[in-house]
């Protein structure tokens, strides 16, 4: 008795430090994102003679692909509901859904980037291309890696079901998912809106 | 197939050949002692796949002792090459040979030398000073020290395949850039820092957590070691200022691999923020660096003066204010860029304020030492040594912090002497004071004093020989990173001086190597039977000496600030509680695979092997992928029985060899 008492506060205890963790990991992944932004902000009008942003950006095509994140984003904050409820199915059927808007948003962005190769306008072409290309797949790579996350997630659901180390890693996996729906907001705004200004 | 890999990339010329056969030469040498006293399984389970943050330290003190003889291997070509170089002799390197020597020798210096030393000064004390058992994630400690390896070997790879950057320490473009350093020199610059940089990341989260989250029962923040202080600290800048690394680097080597233009000098590159960049990053890194050798210094003129550090809490704050204010100085290294007088005016103030915490560092141990029962054992002499070199560097630095007077010096041999003052004065001999002063806690037995003594003054007297003449040289308008001169400048006399002092801190590391070899072969007359062999303050001292694997048969609980010494001052009876079962993470071979696997990786793009490259990415994410899925139980249990025997074995072991 008292020995699974003892496991169980070890175990808070270390649910405790891994959470810790990985904020300050996501507060150095910021941080990154961070140095992106300030170098897209200082090479916004280094455009070399090619085109600026306001000729660039499709607003609403990109409003679209925001809708899709933010939406994924809702979604992934109610299977964590459904994991603290112990409900399985939801669960996975959430993360699916979770990672489908998240594959429709990477797919928006993969099409805007060739859309823009295809004119000519791929990073190569200035200071400012370079700056928006990188900013944006560095949040896409992110995706990404999210997406895989969210697939070895949803097998080890459907295998172990939802004990306390999975309800912590979903857990995780939504903070992860929720800082880059933040991140993306800034690069809507900063990127985007003020781009076709 | 092999990207841009082929026999070219071997050595040619006769001293860089030198330079690889003896990098090739020490590998197998190292190999064959290892195989002929059969320890290759021991070296595998004991250490290489380790979890135990002591042995992780050890491993670390030692490949970076061995980087400092490789980085020092260097200083002594850039000086024979300034003494000799000068009218018509050429010296002894060519123009671009020199450039890639003192670009490797400051790049190892720093991320291999000082870095390593503080990361293992790191892992031996802190779990052991907040009295606990390990760190918060034993599994990510090791991929981080082997992340540290992989730079190692890429950086000492390059000697042997290929070349090295001849960029400098920091690769400012253009000149890094493709178009002005083709070879892959600056690709191999770039991946060892990327990849130990990371690793630095890692291990800077891994200890704030547990820092604030694993200290003893009752160790308030304000009861903790000072050193745990400057560490915490120390560990936020990392957390602060690598991420910004990580981030240039990539751009860079953006810019080299796939024709993006943030650094290059056409199509709307921007050089100078590349500059601010690494900056941004670098002078926190200099804090990261010196920070703990604070903290070291603080325990150490404690213990040695038998006082309370004076003004506990004036150090914290310090310490946090250095902290907070490292962010707000990157832009005094390019006054000389153009940014304006107001800019260069509020960098140059914000620089010279740093000075006014650390100098309330430097009164507050001063303070303690006056009127304390001074013991002048090495490490105290190491600290004195500091005071003076530290005040002197101190002193030049906030010379430079006026832009005005920077604009003359700036670039300099000047500015060479005030940033080796530090970290020489300042870092290395905080890490030397360190070693000596814990080596009975990791060992078991002290090192030889009277070695120590002389290899401490042959560091003071050589260092000052080798550095004051460049203050001198700088005046005098010697750039920094000079091959070859004009006789009619009169540098040479100096430069020769400069050459002595070298040869002189030679000297000192020949001793410190003989005081090594000797205390190992008199270590039982040396031995640490108290496991408290200094009479200290800290929690690390009531452990036997070598530590037991689990630090404390019992986490202890604490009451006050050194409190060690003062369970000395008021001893209870011994009341002895029965020992627990202790759990404690199993060995793996996992963060050995990820290092092995990153150096690859790296090695791979450097080459452009990107196939390669894939192939060791992708083996990586499975790694981590199965580890993380995994249900394998990563901990092994120690029975109340079995802590018990192993704890008597310890104290036993302590007074075992010792002759009467
Ligand atoms: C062991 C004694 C040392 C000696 C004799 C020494 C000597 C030198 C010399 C001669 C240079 C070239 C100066 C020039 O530009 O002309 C240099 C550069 C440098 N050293 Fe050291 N050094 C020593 C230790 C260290 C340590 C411990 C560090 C850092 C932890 C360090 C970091 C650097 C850096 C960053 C550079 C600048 C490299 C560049 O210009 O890109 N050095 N050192
Ligand atoms: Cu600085």
């Amino acid at each position: 008795m008292n020995k699974t008492k003892e496991a169980l506060a070890r175990r808070i205890v270390s649910d405790d430090k891994v959470t810790f963790g990985f904020w300050i990991y996501l507060m150095t992944d910021c941080l990154i994102f961070a140095s992106l932004f300030a170098v897209y902000v200082v090479q916004r009008s280094a455009t070399a003679g090619g085109p600026s942003s306001n000729e660039l950006f499709d607003l609403p095509f990109v409003l679209v692909e925001t809708l899709l994140l933010l939406t994924s984003s809702f979604i992934c904050g109610l299977m964590v509901l459904a994991a603290q409820a112990h409900r399985k199915n939801l669960v996975i059927i959430g993360l699916i859904a979770t990672g489908l808007l998240g594959a429709g948003f990477l797919a928006m962005e993969l099409t805007e980037f060739s859309h823009l190769i295809s004119e000519g306008y791929g990073w190569q072409r200035s200071g400012f291309l370079t700056a928006f290309f990188t900013l944006v797949a560095t949040h896409g790579l992110h995706i990404s890696v999210g997406m895989l996350w969210l697939f070895v997630m949803i097998y080890r659901v459907s295998r172990v079901g939802i004990t306390p180390a999975t309800l912590r890693k979903l857990t995780l996996f939504s903070l992860f998912w929720h800082f880059l729906d933040v991140i993306w907001i800034f690069i809507f705004t900063i990127v985007y809106m003020i781009g076709v200004l | 197939m092999l990207g841009k890999l082929s026999l070219d990339a071997l050595p040619h010329d006769p001293i860089m050949m030198g330079g690889a056969a003896t990098v090739v030469g020490a590998l197998i040498f190292g190999a064959l002692i290892v195989t002929f006293l059969k320890r290759w399984k021991w070296l595998w389970s004991e250490y290489f796949t380790s979890l135990d943050p002591k042995k992780i330290g050890v491993m670390y003190l030692i490949v970076a002792l061995l980087m400092l003889l490789r980085g020092f291997a260097d200083t002594l070509m850039l000086r024979a090459q300034q003494v000799l170089s000068t009218g018509d002799s050429q010296g002894i390197l060519s123009a671009d040979h020199f450039q890639q020597v003192f670009s490797a020798h400051g790049t190892i210096m720093i991320f291999f030398v000082a870095m390593g030393l503080i990361f293992g000064l790191i892992n031996l004390l802190v779990p052991l000073m907040i009295g606990a058992r390990d760190v918060a994630f034993p599994l990510l400690n090791s991929v981080s020290f082997w992340l540290y390896i992989a730079g190692v070997a890429l950086i000492n790879g390059s000697l042997i395949i290929g070349e090295f950057s001849a960029a400098g320490w920091l690769a400012y473009p253009p000149l890094s850039t493709l178009e002005f350093s083709p070879g892959v020199g600056v690709d191999y610059w770039i991946w060892a820092l990327q990849i130990s940089g990371i690793g630095s990341l890692l291990s800077g989260i891994n200890f704030l957590v547990t820092i604030f989250k694993m200290r003893a029962p009752g160790m308030t923040l304000m009861k903790m070691p000072i050193f745990v202080w400057s560490v915490a600290c120390s560990m936020v800048l990392v957390a602060f200022a690598f991420p910004i690394l990580t981030a240039t680097l990539s751009m860079l080597s953006l810019d080299r691999l796939i024709g993006t233009h943030f650094f290059t000098s056409d199509m709307g590159g921007n050089p100078m923020m590349y500059i601010n960049l690494i900056w941004a990053w670098g002078h926190p890194e200099v804090y990261i660096l010196i920070l703990p050798a604070f903290g070291l210094f603080s325990e150490i003129v404690a213990t040695f003066s038998r006082k309370r550090l004076f003004g506990y809490t004036s150090m914290v704050w310090a310490l946090a204010l250095i902290t907070v204010l490292s962010f707000t100085v990157w832009l005094h290294h390019f006054f000389t860029m153009g940014a304006g007088a107001n800019v260069n005016a509020f960098f140059g103030i914000m620089t010279a304020v740093i000075a006014i915490p650390t100098g309330i560092k430097v009164f507050n141990w001063l303070f303690t030492m006056y009127h304390g029962r001074i013991k002048f054992a090495t490490p105290m002499k190491w600290f004195l040594g500091f005071v003076v070199t530290f005040t002197l560097g101190g002193v030049t630095g906030v010379l430079m912090s006026v832009p005005a007077i920077d604009f003359q010096v700036h670039n300099t041999l000047f500015l060479v002497a005030h940033f080796h003052n530090m970290i020489i004065g300042g870092v290395v001999f905080g890490i030397f004071a360190g070693i000596t002063y814990w080596f009975p806690k990791i060992f078991g037995f002290k090192l030889n004093e009277r070695l120590g003594t002389y290899a401490f003054w042959c560091w003071l007297i050589g260092f000052l020989l080798a550095f004051v003449p460049l203050y001198a040289l700088g005046l005098m308008g010697a750039a920094r990173r000079l091959d070859h001169y004009d006789p009619s400048m009169g540098w040479q006399g100096l430069f020769v001086v400069a050459g002595i002092g070298v040869a002189v801190l030679g000297l000192g590391m020949f001793f410190q190597v003989l005081q090594l070899v000797y205390s190992i072969w008199k270590r039982n007359e040396n031995r640490d039977t108290t496991g408290d062999p200094w009479n200290g303050r800290t929690l690390e001292w009531s452990v036997p000496s070598p530590v037991p694997v689990y630090n404390f048969t019992h986490i202890p609980t604490v009451t006050s600030r050194d409190d060690f010494w003062e369970t000395k001052q008021h001893p209870q009876a011994d009341t002895r509680v029965p020992f627990e079962a202790i759990e404690l993470p199993k060995n793996s071979g996992f963060g050995f695979a990820i290092g092995v696997l990153s150096a690859l990786a790296g090695f791979a793009i450097i080459w452009h092997i990107f196939w390669l490259a894939g192939v060791a990415t992708v083996a990586i994410i499975l790694f981590v992928i199965i580890r993380t899925t995994g249900e394998h139980d990563s901990e092994i249990v120690l029975s109340a029985v079995e802590v018990e025997q192993i704890d008597a074995a310890a104290r036993r072991k302590m007074t075992a060899g010792v002759k009467k």
